[in-house]
Order: structure tokens, then C-alpha cells, then sequence
């Protein structure tokens, strides 16, 4: 089944923090093909402005009852006019979207780690993960105590769930990768799964590198169409030639790679 | 009610087709409507080797409308004719190809090689402000227009359109060299040049530092050098800038465009093009016209 184009009923708001939003939303022809890690694009207005639709990751969903959820941090004009959608409005939603997408089949022992807002598609990678038996051991980071968030959420969804703090002022002290590295010398991860700002990506991917462990990375890249048109969102790929460097499109091949295959 | 337009010798069963790097080779678009509804499907521009692109950061949002430079990034015309072409073939609507290149030879190299594919025309670009070489090179002068086209015209037996540039002091004069040059048609608004600044980084936010300006933002723009250009030529347009409906589109036909395209619209609404369908045949509608021929360079000054 392709992906489509729906007026979603927004059903339930919650705000998670003064700038954090959580929707729910109707979206049966959507949830019933998502695969875990693929994103979904929002008009936030019929006008022209502003002009682009908003590529947002799907936190959870709901298959049995058609529920999706997403969880988006305002940050500009579009967020905001997204944030002041009320339940019962109609949301104009394109999903699923994205080729790319995370896959643990063969593998037991997951290490899933998240930093900051990067940390909302990996519930839906991590619940999954475990209902199908898999060890679960995920590790979120954020710079401070305010910033926490979903704890308790992932907490049920992880067999073992690792908050650190940059400062130190709640769970864990440091980064989160220190405390996935040494899981992973310890034996208990098999592979890795990391989404979040690219200074984190970019010390995760040199980790798996350097013990040789297999690790997916969801990727971000400014997008206009989302669908693989436009070629905006373009991430280098490892392999090419540095004078004549290859691309692919973070809304097509992605949003999430193996990573060794992209250079970010 | 008529909406068939013969658009340089190619018969569109409605006005509307889609602009060129905003359609990809129509295959994700394919998701939501039948392509027949259309009535061409215009390529991402394509050239004879294939085309890595720019560094990304390519695209930025800006008020109503957006700022690109991929480069032209794409497959190469012998990929799209194994490749795209039989796709799009199973489609009842025309194929028009947008072609670039480097170099003159270049282009008609390429012209060579589309002459002998199964598509309805070609579509000329010299005007992608987002590569080094070609392109702009030779699309902002008279002469350069002229001697591109004339040579791409001894290749090439389908109709040919060329794409211009905005980013000049009078488009008409471009626009009188693709006539001048033998050629079917011309299309325009491509984009303005333009940029955008990240303030707390103090550096342009594409990595190009520039890109094209396309979007609602242009329309204006777009609509004015489509009616001076319906002034100054004889071969029909082909109009676009920041058309996302079909009231969008009737304003075009009114300034004199023949056939219209929907270009970053498409991003913001995918059923853009069969809407913009739909919106011109209500004008019509209501104002009991019927044939969309009638419309076309219909405005009258002040």
C-alpha cells in the first residue's frame, strides 16, 4: 500500500513541557502500514504561508484503534500554528513516509539511544522491540533536569532504561554513550539504534565503528517535498569519491541508514 | 467543455503539467492520482551523464514560497529511458523532458539522444540558477539563447521548448531568441536568485550560499513577464511561478500563457495539479466558457 494523503481527526492534546506538544490522531490508512522509524508530513495551514508541510517522526502507534502519535517541540511558525490545533480539528497528514527504517530482526540485545527531542521515534522502535522479545536497553540524554522527558514511558517499553544528564542534575552524569559503551563491553548489546542532535550521532556511529558492533542512525535534513522529488534533503554517502560526492535523500533512502553507509 | 490546448505542437488534454524538479519522473506522485489526469508530466531536469547535485543544505522555507539549490542532481537520460520513460508511458498524459547540460555540445548531444526516445517534447533549460556552468551561461543573453536553441532546433524533431530565467533586465528579448531560433514554445517564470541568511550563524543558510526563489511568492513576478512575453512572441507559453490552484492557472492563461505548470505546489499539496484541473474548468463554468482556448491572453490592461 502506498503512502496517502489524510484529513486526520485530532483526538488528543498534551502538552509534555512548555514547548512540547504530544498529538494523537486518527489515521487508520497511515497506521495500519507504518514501519517503525518512517515519518509523516503536516500542513499546519491552508494558506500559503507558511508554504511547506512539516516533516515530523511518529512517536507510537496505536494499530489496533488507528492512533498516531507524534510529539514536536515548537520552534518556528509552523510548530506554533500546529500547536494551537484544538482535539476535534482536522490535521491534513501525508504518511507513511520514508524507506528507511529500523530493523532489529536479527539481533537480541539492542542498544537504543536517544538524545533530547531526537528521542520520539525510538518509543515506537523500543516497544516493539520488546513485545517482540527482544533485550531492550535504552539510554536517553539530555543537558539537564528540566529537559527529561518520557521517562516513565520508556521506562515500561525497556528492560533497562538509562536517563543521563549532561550536568549531572538528574539520573546519570555525563553522556549518554558513555553508558551504552559500557554496556557494550560488558557484552550486553548487540547492536545499536541512535537517534538525535549530530554531535551524538557522530560519537555513536564512531563507537560502533571502533568495537565493530552493526548501528542504524535516524537522520534529519531540511526537506521541502519529503517524498523523494525534490532531492533537498540530501546525506553524503560514505563511499563516494570526495571530489564528486554521491547522495541520497534523507526523506527517501532514510530517515534511518545503516551507518556506515551515509556521512553525516 | 473544451480544456485541450495544443501547446508547441503538443496536444495537452488540459492546460495543466507539471514543472520540472518538483515531479521527480512522476513516480511518487503516481501514489496519489492517476498521471492521465494531467496534462503533461514535465521531468526533473535531466543531462547526459548523470548528476551528482550540491552539497546540501539545498532547500530553506521562505515567506510563501522556498529557496532551492540541488544542483541538478538526477540519473542521466540513458537511466531515465530505461528506467522512467516505461513508467511514465503507462500513463495516459504527455512527457515532456526538461534537458541540461554544461556545455552547448552538451545539449545537443542530448537533444540527439531525445530525438530518438518516445517522449511528446523536450523542454530547453537554460536557466537552473544553481549550477556552475551551463544554464545561466547561455540563457541571459540574446545571442547565447539564440545560438543554443538553433543548434538543439538541427537535432531535434519534436517540439522543443526553452525555459528561461527571470534574473535579467528584459526577458522579452530572450524570449524573441528562442522564436528567432525556430523554436515551438517557451516556458517560463524559472526562479529568482536569492538568499538567505541564518542570523545567529551569520552565514547563508544553503550551502550554496544562493538558490532559486520559487512559490506564491513569485506569482506576481511570473504573471508580469508571461503577459509581456505574449506581447513580444508568436509561439505560445508555457507559464509558471507560483501556481498552486486553478484560479492560480487562469490568471497565467489570462496574461497569455497557453498551458500552465504547477511546480513547488506540488509539495505542499500533492492533488495541486488535478485540483488546478478542476478550478479552471468552475471558472469556466461560471463564466460560460467553453473553450479554455478562449481565455488565453484574454486580460485587459488598464
Amino acid at each position: 500500500m502506498p503512502k496517502v494523503q489524510v484529513l486526520s481527526k485530532l483526538v488528543k492534546t498534551e502538552k509534555l513541557k512548555e514547548d512540547i506538544f504530544k498529538f494523537s490522531v486518527e489515521a487508520k490508512e497511515i497506521v495500519a502500514q507504518a514501519k517503525i522509524g518512517q515519518f509523516i508530513e503536516i500542513r499546519v495551514t491552508d494558506s500559503v504561508e507558511p508554504f511547506l508541510r512539516r516533516p515530523i517522526s511518529i512517536h507510537n502507534l496505536d494499530k489496533e484503534n488507528g492512533i498516531l502519535e507524534f510529539i514536536f517541540q515548537v520552534k518556528g511558525k509552523g510548530t506554533t500554528i500546529l500547536s494551537k490545533k484544538k482535539e476535534g480539528d482536522l490535521i491534513d497528514i501525508i504518511g507513511p513516509l520514508g524507506y528507511g527504517t529500523f530493523d532489529y530482526s536479527k539481533f537480541q540485545k539492542l542498544g537504543i539511544i536517544g538524545g533530547g527531542i531526537g528521542i520520539f521515534p525510538l518509543y515506537e522502535l523500543a516497544k516493539e522491540a520488546k513485545k517482540d522479545g527482544k533485550n531492550v536497553n535504552t539510554y536517553l540524554g539530555f543537558r539537564n533536569k528540566d529537559l527529561v522527558i518520557l521517562e516513565k514511558e520508556f521506562d515500561e517499553v525497556s528492560n533497562n532504561l538509562v536517563i543521563a544528564t549532561d550536568d549531572g542534575s538528574y539520573g546519570k552524569n555525563g553522556f549518554a554513550i558513555n553508558f551504552l559503551k559500557e554496556d557494550i563491553e560488558n557484552g550486553k548489546i548487540d547492536s545499536i539504534y541512535a537517534c538525535g542532535p549530530l554531535p551524538m550521532l557522530r560519537a555513536v556511529k564512531d563507537l560502533a565503528v571502533e568495537l565493530n558492533i552493526p548501528c542504524q542512525v535516524s537522520l534529519e535534513e531540511k526537506m521541502a517535498c519529503g517524498m523523494g522529488t525534490c532531492v533537498g534533503c540530501s546525506v553524503k554517502t560514505a563511499q563516494s569519491p570526495k571530489d564528486n560526492p554521491e547522495y541520497v535523500n534523507v526523506c527517501k533512502a532514510g530517515p534511518v541508514f545503516d551507518a556506515n553507509y551515509v556521512e553525516f | 467543455m473544451n480544456l485541450e490546448v495544443n501547446l508547441a505542437g503538443i496536444k495537452l488534454k488540459n492546460p495543466v503539467t507539471v514543472a520540472s524538479g518538483t515531479f521527480g519522473y512522476g513516480r511518487e506522485f503516481s501514489d496519489f492520482y492517476d498521471l492521465g489526469k494531467i496534462g503533461a508530466v514535465i521531468t526533473k531536469g535531466t543531462s547526459l551523464k548523470p548528476k551528482n547535485g550540491n552539497k546540501p543544505p539545498r532547500v530553506c522555507e521562505t515567506p510563501a514560497g522556498m529557496l532551492n539549490a540541488i544542483g541538478l542532481q538526477n540519473p542521466g537520460v540513458e537511466y531515465f529511458a530505461q528506467n522512467d520513460l516505461p513508467f511514465l508511458r503507462k500513463f495516459d498524459t504527455k512527457i515532456i523532458v526538461n534537458a541540461c547540460g554544461n556545455t552547448v555540445e552538451d545539449y545537443v548531444e542530448l537533444c540527439r539522444i531525445l530525438n530518438t526516445l518516445d517522449i511528446d517534447g523536450v523542454e530547453l533549460n537554460l536557466s537552473c540558477p544553481n549550477v556552475k556552468q551551463g544554464c545561466l551561461a547561455f540563457g541571459t543573453t540574446y545571442e547565447g539563447v539564440k545560438n543554443v536553441t538553433s543548434q538543439c532546433r538541427k537535432v531535434l524533431d519534436k517540439p522543443l521548448i526553452v525555459k528561461l530565467t527571470p534574473n535579467v533586465t528584459d526577458i522579452t528579448e530572450t524570449a524573441k531568441a528562442v522564436e528567432d531560433a525556430g523554436a515551438d514554445g517557451v516556458s517560463l517564470i524559472n526562479t529568482l536568485l536569492g538568499m538567505v541568511i541564518d542570523i545567529d550563524k551569520k552565514r547563508p543558510v544553503l550551502a550554496n550560499n544562493t538558490g532559486g526563489l520559487s512559490g506564491p511568492a513569485i506569482k506576481p513576478v511570473a504573471v508580469r513577464m508571461v503577459y509581456q512575453v505574449a506581447q513580444k512572441v508568436n509561439i505560445p507559453i508555457l507559464g509558471l511561478g507560483g501556481i498552486v490552484s486553478g484560479d492560480d492557472a487562469v490568471e497565467f492563461m489570462l496574461a497569455g500563457a497557453k498551458a500552465v505548470s504547477i511546480g513547488c505546489g506540488n509539495f505542499a499539496d500533492p492533488y495541486a495539479a488535478p485540483k488546478a484541473v478542476e478550478g479552471i474548468e468552475s471558472y469556466l463554468k461560471k463564466h460560460n466558457i467553453e473553450d479554455v482556448n478562449e481565455i488565453i491572453g484574454k486580460v485587459q490592461m488598464n
